[in-house]
């Protein structure tokens, strides 16, 4: 019931960030969706992600586009403006907010009907453009609130709870957002916390289009034997590549691993990624290497998470234009209109 | 020069000319040249591109009106074709008027019976004696064009004087190009003069253009965007409005580069198709940026599902559509007033949005710049309801006017300061009885005033709720915001007839130059029609007391099913059968004759007749 604002008892006692905000200051209305819905996990790891970044809550906006996941941003960061915007098209507006004001954090938050079904056109093109973006798929292969049609990313073969075989093929919008040129590109699961929260921290710390896969069973309609989104088959194959942790420029770096097996990868905002390695050799800065790990995993039925591929030099649509640094939307009269001397030479310009 | 089987027209100011052309031969700029020499010479002109859906190769025409007393509607008929385009030939001779004349490239032998004997026909070997003089293959292609506007100024009497100053202006820190042009023109006027007796129609000397402007309506809306403070521009090629974007551009790059850095004070983004364009502004004007975008017809039917998410979750959005041709693909490169209703009720559910009519470039240039007001002010989409005719051709138009005292009206933001001081109205409540609520913008306060945008419905403080008497409290709201934007958007224009008039005309947007001169042809043959000219919608109360003032009022109008008629009727609740139709719809321009005929005609029906004083 999103009409119930949650109690706020216990923020006294709760541990503040260096912002000054509790846990509590990055949450949202009571969700409304099913019990155990994964995107209930991930709306809870953006809270922690967002918590321990240090972000004030106003100064990120969140938007998405229709669905079950889209619903989601009124459920965290109550204090942060959203827009719930139409089906697919959470890119555009994204673009456009990213476009008026380069100051603010931008948060996209969609599912897999909305940008790899409807949206597909508008996620190409959010992640070839690079808007600054983390742009985060809530992604169970199904329609929630339509009661359970495959969307484009169910697999071939996977099957529905009504019994019905999917014999189309899927969409991966990991190997898109890598081909597309996306400049950070991670897959995650919902069930797995660990993971999800840094990697959520490192996208929104990304200058550039930061996108991430999170898979997000659907407990209503595709929790089943014989579907490829269930907990229990992601589980199964989850193939991780790395773990990451995310290490703020004023922080010290306090985790100790093993010498070679920590990759360390500083971003355009000083922030450091500290990356551990599992398992074979995996480079996440080599966007070749990371589609050919993909499909070749893919192939042996494993779903590849982690951090799969980020470009250190990575820019912005605001760098491609060439804006000034002030943001737009602050920009007045002075700034902006060239005033009636340059009109009349204008006029005589064209007499 | 043979006897004509009908007197040669003789018209000193006063004459149609047409180019026909083979698209993307240069001829354009050669066109656009002579243009503007009768207009330094003090003789107003408008000229129309009749151009076909393509880059090289199909016919093109270019119709220059010339009219001294200042007519800038399109006349239908042409004194004088130039015709040099093979595929057209036989349309073209056609289409002149008897006792006119054809110009005509006579390099290659055109037989007797390809003319007419009714007409004058000069023929001058363009294209031999550009063989002979230019050895380069290009400037012998192009220098052709510049030949003949020298021919036809040696023809009308012209001071060629004028035709050099424009080459030198054009061609300026090119002097090698000044050189060839000038010489070639040089050429074409004495050949002219040499071969053949003045013609029966002259250009002379006239004070009639006075201060006006010679610009396209597309530029002067691009230019009104720069002037009211548009930071954001998502858009998608098509015609007629890419040239919209294109001047944006140009002079976002000329007035709103920053002197230090060479940075930019605006963002411009060609988007992937228009769903992505009007989504776009709506993001960059939710997040406080002024932002529009530029379309024609299929683009405002991809934009509807936006668009009514603008209307319903209040956010700003400017939309200028440069009408053409429909449905479908339609006509893309004809002009029509086409999308009235497309664009006053775009959307599902119950939406309705404020439009408005510019009547020419200076209209276009003001009323850009008033629709990011207006957009602001009433937090909804605006839509500039410009055409083809008016965009894509330059017009004799009043200079450009700028307060350098205006300042730009926002609308109801609150600020970190009000939110501070606990001003906290809900986000979609009424608290000023106009119907506009207060927004804030994000990023303002870091714990005030933040709210969830959404397109389902919601409560005055912007939580969902499905509650009916909450979705009314809000449609009735959007309402009485509806009834504001009938005070705030442009005042009809009303021109009385000379002696008291029963009758009335009402028209808009491109019709404007030919409904002047068709009152002044329907005056002089009895017929006195009071005027008004609509340029804004919703409909304010001027519009009403006009329709009740008169008997019957005709409704001109440039497309099919006579759109704003319905609106009229819709909004107003006038009686249908009061409200006639003028209709013109074959994609030409509307002109003065098509206006008069029409009405003079309806004038003999039995109910009309009754009205005649």
């Amino acid at each position: 019931m999103t009409y119930i604002a949650k109690p706020r008892l216990l923020a006294d006692i709760q541990p503040r960030n260096a912002v000054g905000f509790t846990r509590r200051d990055y949450e949202g209305r009571v969700s409304t969706l099913c019990a155990g819905c994964g995107h209930d996990s991930i709306s809870a790891a953006v809270v922690q992600a967002c918590f321990e970044l240090d972000l004030e809550p106003h100064r990120l906006a969140k938007l998405s586009g229709i669905g079950c996941s889209s619903k989601t941003p009124d459920y965290f960061l109550g204090a942060s403006h959203g827009f719930n915007s139409v089906h697919g098209r959470m890119p555009s507006v994204a673009t456009g907010a990213a476009l008026a004001n380069r100051e603010l954090t931008y948060l996209g938050v969609s599912g897999d009907g909305d940008s790899a079904s409807i949206g597909i056109g508008q996620f190409a093109h959010a992640m070839r453009r690079g808007v600054n973006l983390a742009y985060i798929v809530e992604n169970n292969g199904v329609y929630g609130l339509t009661k359970g049609q495959f969307s484009a990313t169910a697999d071939k073969g996977s099957k529905s709870k009504r019994g019905v075989l999917n014999a189309d093929s899927p969409i991966d919008l990991v190997a898109l957002a890598l081909q597309l040129g996306a400049t950070y590109v991670a897959r995650s699961f919902s069930g797995d916390k660990d993971q999800l929260v840094p990697l959520i921290k490192g996208a929104l710390r990304h200058k550039g289009p930061a996108f991430i896969d999170v898979l997000s069973p659907c407990v209503t309609f595709n929790n089943h034997a014989g579907s490829t989104k269930s907990y229990d088959y992601v589980r199964e194959h989850n193939e991780a590549v790395n773990r990451v942790e995310v290490v703020l420029p004023r922080n010290t770096i306090e985790t100790s691993y093993a010498p070679g097996s920590l990759r360390r990868v500083v971003q355009h905002d000083g922030s450091m990624l500290l990356l551990r390695k599992l398992g074979e050799d995996y480079d996440p800065t080599d966007r070749i290497g990371a589609m050919n790990h993909l499909h070749e995993r893919a192939a042996l039925g494993e779903i590849v998470t982690g951090l799969l591929y980020v470009d250190e030099g990575a820019e912005d649509l605001h760098r491609h234009l060439n804006t000034v640094e002030q943001p737009l939307n602050q920009l007045d009269v002075i700034e902006l209109c060239p005033g009636s001397a340059a009109l009349e030479a204008l006029n005589a310009s064209l007499r | 020069m043979a006897t004509l089987a009908t007197p040669a027209i003789c018209a000193t100011n006063d004459f149609v000319i047409k180019f026909a052309n083979v698209n993307g031969s240069g001829s354009a700029s050669a066109n656009e040249m002579f243009a503007r020499a009768i207009i330094r010479m003090g003789v107003p002109v408008s000229p129309r591109n009749i151009f076909p859906s393509n880059i090289q190769g199909m016919p093109t025409w270019y119709e220059v009106r010339v009219s001294e007393r200042g007519w800038l509607g399109r006349r239908g008929g042409c004194d004088l074709m130039v015709a040099l385009n093979a595929q057209t030939w036989d349309e073209d001779v056609a289409g002149i008027d008897p006792g006119g004349y054809l110009f005509y490239d006579s390099t290659k032998h055109v037989p007797a019976e390809r003319l007419r004997d009714d007409i004058t026909v000069i023929g001058i070997p363009l294209t031999a004696i550009c063989a002979r003089e230019f050895s380069d293959p290009n400037q012998r292609r192009l220098f052709k064009n510049i030949m003949y506007v020298g021919a036809l100024a040696g023809l009308l009497d012209m001071d060629l004087a004028v035709v050099e100053a424009l080459i030198a202006q054009q061609y300026r820190g090119k002097d090698k190009l000044i050189d060839g042009n000038r010489q070639a023109a040089r050429i074409g006027y004495d050949y002219a003069r040499q071969h053949f007796p003045a013609i029966g129609l002259k250009v002379t000397r006239a004070s009639a253009v006075g201060d006006r402007i010679f610009i396209d309506g597309n530029s002067a809306a691009g230019l009104g965007a720069v002037y009211g403070g548009a930071t954001v521009c998502a858009w998608y090629p098509i015609t007629p409005s890419t040239s919209v974007v294109e001047a944006f551009t140009a002079y976002c790059r000329r007035f709103r580069t920053d002197p230090e850095s060479g940075a930019a004070r605006y963002a411009i983004v060609q988007a992937e198709d228009e769903l992505a364009s009007i989504g776009m502004v709506l993001g960059a004007s939710w997040n406080g940026a002024r932002a529009f975008t530029a379309t024609s017809g299929p683009g405002i039917s991809l934009m509807q599902e936006f668009i009514g998410l603008s209307y319903f979750a209040e956010v700003p959005s400017v939309i200028v559509d440069v009408q053409r041709g429909g449905p479908s693909t339609g006509m893309p490169t004809k002009t029509q007033q086409s999308d009235l209703l497309a664009c006053a009720y775009a959307s599902h559910g119950d939406t309705r949005h404020v439009l408005l009519f510019p009547e020419d470039p200076y209209e276009c240039f003001e009323f850009t710049a008033q629709a990011f007001d207006l957009a602001e002010r009433l937090q909804t989409p605006v839509f500039l309801m410009t055409d083809l005719d008016i965009g894509m051709n330059e017009r004799l138009s009043r200079p450009f006017a700028w307060d350098d005292a205006r300042a730009y009206d926002r609308g109801k933001v609150l600020s970190a300061e009000d939110l501070e001081a606990g001003k906290l109205p809900g986000r979609y409540e009424d608290v000023d009885g106009d119907g506009v609520p207060w927004r804030t913008l994000p990023g303002t306060h870091p714990s005030r005033g933040a709210f969830f945008t959404r397109g389902t419905s919601r409560n005055a403080q912007a939580r969902y709720s499905e509650a009916g008497s909450d979705y009314v409290y809000n449609m009735e709201r959007l309402r009485q915001k509806f009834e504001t934007a009938k005070g705030l958007v442009p005042a009809p224009e009303i021109t009385p007839a000379a002696a008291p008039a029963r009758l009335g005309v009402i028209y808009f947007g491109s019709t404007s130059p030919a409904m002047r001169e068709a009152l002044t042809l329907l005056a002089a043959a009895g017929i006195d029609l009071d005027a008004l000219r609509v340029r804004g919608f919703p409909f304010n109360a001027e519009v009403e007391s006009f329709v009740d003032g008169h008997d019957a009022v005709f409704v001109v109008e440039q497309n099919e099913s006579g759109q704003l008629r319905t609106m009229l009727v819709n909004e107003c609740e006038f009686d249908p059968k009061k409200l006639v139709k003028v209709l013109h719809y074959d994609g030409s321009p509307i002109t003065a004759r098509f206006i008069a005929e029409a009405i003079a005609e309806a004038m003999n029906t039995p109910r009309l007749a009754r009205t005649k004083a």
